[in-house]
């Protein structure tokens, strides 16, 4: 097979673009792109030197018809560092591995490891082939689901740092992964709860096989010696079903009853118990009805439900075990100041230090660029797919990618303080909390399940008198038939479900109500600052008034402002970029500018009358005068004003005409200026606002709304706007750390477009609606089938497969809401 | 029909062993990846081009 051949193997590429395509990676060619590797007989063109690099590695290593077996393109290959084995030596340190690595026999060590870069099942043969090859590797085994490798190595002939050495060469990454952690407990529990439902199946089919001839018979035509050989053959496959199957309802009704409550498996235990005992008694004394068809159709078709439900629970919780392996296990800390670096643990590291991030790397914690410039890819955290420009001075996330140059990193947050570990611990405990509706819930089924025992204690006194024979059928049947499902087990669910959609977004809930609140809210009320606009100024127009030109204006101002958290002082200094300019003796007047010594000159740089105070000169602000100009003074009067602008976000005036056109009300308060806010409101269609608004006037104004019945949701950035972020029933924050830490908010949106809150709008109203749709079928249901039960129209097989399917309709309804 | 004594008993013993070897394969962790496998019966044979270099 020659170049066109292998290329019609893969799916991805149109034929008449492949030659303008890399052969590894598929991506477009640069202009003017040199780079080749020769595989399989012929050159191939190579987008850049680490696919070629990876390229001639997989065919060194003698795999090359991975090329003809896969059906997607390799990931891009990186700059490969210069020395992967310095770096990938710390794993061979002992107190490293002992997290992810187990000695199953003497000399032999296995490694739990998560590769990256598995696109297509021809990347785990190529992984495995590699790998296997390689002296001293006993087996490799790598789930091509979970993305997740074992490999099993001889101490004594290699080392684990050659193998990941290995996998890096041939174009992927190999991280540890530690498998003590949820991952063990959920693997154990999703395969116990197959293990179950498929011994209920199982006991279910072939007990139905042996009730049948009882069906069908006619009165004298089934021998009483073949009946009780049906009976006992019945007998011992229920068995298995009740005593292991079922054994989750008992255990579950046990604990409810210690706890002296009334849950939904007290029913279902009950149920399933009397009917099967009943059963075990008539087949021993050889006369009654027996109900093991009945039994383990019920058991099975309930774990079914209930399967379904554990998947979307577990599902649910990766986006947390995603966030939670995002760190890297090493870091490059930079010794000193020059080029050298030495691998360390990531958890050694502290606030302070210096490490270098290459590309393709993860960045170990949050920090700043100190020097470089490159592209980094948040998606994990926002879900924004476009890696943005990070540069020198700019603030990076720990757990987000390097996808641009090397850049050197100081850490400011480790550990527990990293915007990451803060998400993480936010979605959980908006996972733990109960949701109001959830606790409603739970209370209305305790007093449900009170009625249903009831009900079938008079259903039991009433055919005692009527016809006892049918008594013990009759209460089953009340005891199985009723569904309480739709109360404790479908809403929890449609939280989960609801919680970890809006999570892959980008948008955290932090509390178990915000879902529902969100559904509800009826006037959106928005922060102009950060919120409507990109919260980041640009400076417009510099208007020198002395002696300093426009260039030294600009240096001045970016030296007095280099250590600035205002918003006008990040603009001013990245209008003025790193420059020799040093300003002393610094000092920041909240409100209203900063102060220092530049060149040995006395400068103001801030509101006007502070600028202008320094020479004792009495200026008042115009009344036109727009917030966002900065003043430059000296002693002896003012030097420069500069103007700076806000963007209105791309997407706001967009946003604002869908939630008008769902009917909400949307209002815009402020506390700049009226010139400002007259003009972002124009832009964005809002009609009702109002400008020049302190918090507590703000908060003032929230409550109003309340007062005439508003559900009001509140988006702001999250650290001005805290008391009227607490005064609304929902507040949303745009991502950033400052909102995490204070978790005042409801929502944080880690994404900060401005669309998704529309989109988590509609997520909230359909889980919302789901929620009544379950509550609502759940009435109907029972209203109708319970005193069916309890007149002995139901049969006890009819009122299991009635329960069973009710509960399903009502576990795949909860899982709506994820795919929207 | 005495040959259901045979049978029945037969069938009875039948789905335990099915059970049991479904509880091997469970715990055994072949149903832990369902689509690896299948994609991974293709691609066991080695072509021509992937002995190791001598």
């Amino acid at each position: 097979m020659q170049g066109a051949g292998l290329l019609s193997a893969l799916a991805a590429p149109a034929p008449s673009g492949a030659a303008l395509r890399c052969f590894h990676c598929g991506e477009a060619l640069p202009a003017g792109a040199r780079y080749e590797a020769v595989v399989r007989g012929a050159a191939r063109p190579m987008c850049c030197a680490g696919c070629a690099a990876v390229a001639e590695a997989i065919v060194q290593a003698g795999c090359e018809s991975y090329y003809e077996r896969r059906s997607e393109f390799a990931q891009p290959g990186r700059d490969a560092p210069a020395d992967p084995l310095a770096r990938l030596r710390v794993y061979d340190r002992e107190e490293i591995q002992r997290a992810f690595v187990s000695a199953p026999a003497p000399h032999e060590r296995e490694a739990a490891l998560i590769l990256e870069g598995i696109r297509c099942p021809a990347c785990v043969w190529l992984n495995e082939t590699r790998l296997a090859r390689l002296d001293g590797v006993v087996a490799v085994d790598i789930n091509y689901g979970s993305r997740r490798a074992r490999v099993r190595w001889d101490e004594r002939r290699t080392r684990l740092s050659d193998l990941l050495a290995a996998v890096e060469a041939i174009g992927y990454r190999a991280y540890p992964y530690d498998p003590a952690a949820m991952e063990q407990s959920r693997r154990r529990e999703r395969r116990d709860a197959l293990l179950r439902l498929a011994v209920a199946a199982l006991g279910m089919m072939q007990v139905m096989m042996y009730a049948f001839p009882a069906y069908v018979a006619g009165a004298a035509e089934l021998q009483p010696a073949d009946a009780r050989l049906l009976q006992w053959a019945s007998l011992l496959l229920t068995l298995p079903v009740v005593t292991f199957s079922a054994w989750p309802f008992f255990r579950g009704a046990w604990s409810d009853l210690r706890a002296r409550r009334l849950g939904m498996d007290v029913p279902v235990a009950l149920g399933i118990g009397t009917a099967f005992l009943a059963s075990v008694a008539a087949t021993w004394r050889g006369r009654g009805d027996v109900y093991f068809d009945s039994v383990t159709m019920f058991v099975c078709l309930l774990l079914g439900a209930r399967y379904l439900e554990l998947r979307a629970r577990q599902r649910a919780a990766e986006h947390l075990e995603f966030l939670a392996r995002a760190l890297p296990a090493t870091a490059e800390r930079c010794s000193g100041t020059d080029e050298q670096t030495e691998a360390v643990p990531a958890a050694s590291l502290q606030a302070g230090d210096e490490v270098l991030v290459r590309p393709g790397a993860v960045f170990p914690a949050d920090g700043r660029i100190v020097r470089g410039s490159t592209e980094v890819d948040e998606s994990l955290l926002t879900g924004e797919s476009l890696p943005c420009r990070r540069t020198e001075g700019e603030a990076v996330v720990g757990g987000a990618v390097n996808r641009g140059n090397p850049v050197r990193v100081c850490i400011e947050r480790v550990g527990g303080q990293t915007l990451l570990s803060g998400i993480a611990r936010l979605m959980q405990r908006a996972a733990a909390d109960r949701p109001r509706l959830q606790q409603l819930a739970d209370r209305t089924a305790a007093g449900f399940i009170a009625f249903i025992l009831l009900a079938a204690a008079v259903a039991c006194a009433w055919w005692l008198v009527v016809d006892p024979s049918r008594m013990l059928a009759v209460v089953v049947s009340v005891l199985v038939v009723t569904c309480p499902c739709a109360l404790s087990l479908a809403v929890p669910m449609v939280a989960a479900v609801a919680q970890a959609a809006l999570a892959r977004r980008g948008i955290i809930a932090t509390n178990g109500q915000a879902v529902d609140a969100l559904a509800r809210a009826t006037h959106f009320v928005f922060d102009k600052t950060g919120t409507l606009t990109e919260g980041r100024l640009r400076v417009t127009a510099v208007e020198p008034l002395r002696d300093l030109d426009r260039a030294r204006v600009l240096a001045f101002a970016g030296a007095l402002e280099i250590a600035s958290e205002h918003p006008i002082g990040h603009a001013l200094a990245a209008a003025a970029g790193p420059g020799p300019v040093r300003a002393s003796a610094l000092r920041n007047h909240p409100g209203l500018g900063v102060e220092g010594v530049v060149e040995g000159r006395r400068l103001r740089l801030g509101r006007r009358d502070f600028a202008a105070e320094l020479s004792r000169t009495a200026f008042i602000t115009a009344a036109g005068d727009p917030d966002t100009a900065a003043w430059l003074g000296d002693e002896s009067g003012l030097l420069a004003r500069i103007e700076l602008q806000d963007a209105v976000r791309p997407d706001a005036a967009a946003l604002v005409a869908e939630l008008r056109r769902r009917g909400r009300a949307v209002l815009l308060l402020s506390g700049d200026g009226e010139a400002a806010v007259r003009a972002v409101a124009a832009q964005t269609g809002i009609a009702c606002w109002r400008a020049r608004m302190r918090p507590e006037q703000k908060q003032a104004a929230v409550r109003d709304l309340q007062a005439q019945g508003a559900v009001v949701a509140m988006v702001g950035d999250g650290v001005n706007d805290a008391p009227v972020l607490a005064q609304a029933q929902v507040s949303i924050a745009m991502g950033s750390g400052a909102a995490l830490a204070q978790g005042a908010a409801d929502f944080v949106l880690l994404s900060s477009r401005l669309p998704d809150i529309a989109r988590g709008l509609r997520l909230a109203r359909k889980a919302r609606r789901v929620v009544r749709e379950n509550l609502a079928w759940a009435f109907a249901y029972n209203v109708v089938a319970l005193p069916l039960a309890m007149g002995g129209w139901l049969t006890p097989w009819m009122a299991g497969a009635g329960m069973s399917a009710s509960s399903l309709l009502v576990v795949l309804n909860a899982l709506r809401p994820a795919r929207d | 029909m005495e040959i259901l004594y045979l049978l029945v008993p037969l069938s009875v013993a039948l789905a335990w062993l099915i059970g049991a070897a479904f509880w091997w394969s469970v715990k055994s962790g072949q149903f832990d990846d369902l689509e690896g496998p299948s994609h991974r019966i293709l691609d066991d044979d080695e072509t021509e081009a992937d002995r190791p270099p001598p």
